[in-house]
């Protein structure tokens, strides 16, 4: 039996399965080929504790990336 | 050959460019090849997760270009500090461009929190190139706090306005002992000529080649004017005269 958890991704109010690391969150997001860097509640996980980070109901994440940018 | 250093590295560039602006991928990467640049910035920002079309990233060889991620948009110390800790864990070196913007509509840099981030940054292992004023004891005090580099603007960002003090810029060079990039405000091929004949190290510009017509042969002209500016300093300048100074031989005129 899965129930599911409110959590907030880059500002947007998301539903996610009870369980979820935010290895399979990346991946579900089609993110897991890219570079991207992931903070949750403000502080940054380590990419190696991608895969053992389980998310909370109320997490806030912040899935950031480089873009074109000079000044 | 003329090389400088920074953060232990030697490079034969002496223009930074950013890669934000430009019509495509394919234009931002010949732009950047056309520069010469060996090392060019990039912003963080939130994964677009609606799109999945390439990114910057996939534009920019990391073998060929030295990334430098900076903080603009960030408008306090503390915003600026957690962005380029996010950008350390996305694999970055420890060398960053700071900037803390005191005002959206000058973008000029709030120099004060600026100081205080760098402190702060260079603590952390970072290695700090800061934005900020055309302004000599900002520079001492940035220098004091450890940064490697420091970089007043020439003009607004994204004025194209061109170097509007170089007095100032000629001060700073003179009474800090790193680096100066100016940063901000070349407009035309003649700005970053003139900032590197004042004695800059290097001259780091965006708008001035992607808000180009034809960006990829401003990126040429930036280069080569960069680089002329560049041997014109080391050549040594003429001194300037108020009268004229004939250059032909003023004996031996037939009579």
């Amino acid at each position: 039996m899965s129930t599911s958890i409110d959590v907030v991704i880059n500002g947007q109010p998301s539903t996610i399965v009870h369980g979820t690391t935010i290895s399979v969150l990346l991946d579900q997001l089609g993110l897991g080929e890219r570079r991207v860097a992931v903070e949750r509640n403000r502080e940054i996980v380590p990419r190696a504790q991608h895969a053992s980070t389980i998310l909370a109901a109320g997490d806030q994440l912040e899935l950031v990336t480089f873009v074109g940018g000079g000044l | 050959m003329d090389t400088w250093t920074l953060a232990g590295k030697t490079l034969s560039s002496r223009i930074i460019v950013g890669t934000g602006k430009y019509a495509s991928l394919d234009q931002t990467r010949a732009a950047l090849a056309a520069s010469g640049a060996e090392i060019v910035t990039v912003a963080l920002r939130r994964v677009d997760l609606s799109s999945k079309e390439p990114t910057v990233l996939d534009a920019i060889d990391r073998k060929k270009y030295i990334l430098l991620p900076n903080t603009a948009g960030c408008y306090t110390a503390d915003e600026a500090i957690r962005t380029l800790h996010l950008a350390r864990e996305l694999g970055m070196d420890e060398l960053v461009k700071l900037e803390v913007i005191g005002d959206p509509k000058t973008l000029f840099p709030d120099n004060t929190a600026t100081v205080e981030a760098a402190r702060r940054l260079v603590k952390d292992g970072f290695k700090v190139l800061p934005y900020c004023s055309d302004d000599l004891i900002t520079c001492k005090r940035l220098e004091e706090a450890g940064c490697l580099a420091v970089m007043p603007l020439a003009a607004p960002i994204g004025s194209g306005l061109g170097i509007r003090n170089p007095h100032n810029i000629r001060l700073i060079i003179e009474n800090i002992g790193i680096p100066v990039i100016v940063d901000a405000g070349v407009g035309t091929a003649s700005d970053a000529a003139i900032a590197m004949e004042l004695g800059c190290t290097a001259v780091l510009m965006n708008t001035g080649i992607a808000g180009a017509k034809d960006p990829v042969l401003m990126a040429e002209a930036m280069r080569l004017a960069v680089d002329g500016g560049r041997k014109a300093f080391r050549a040594g300048r003429m001194p300037r005269r108020d009268y004229a100074n004939a250059s032909s031989p003023t004996s031996g005129l037939i009579e």
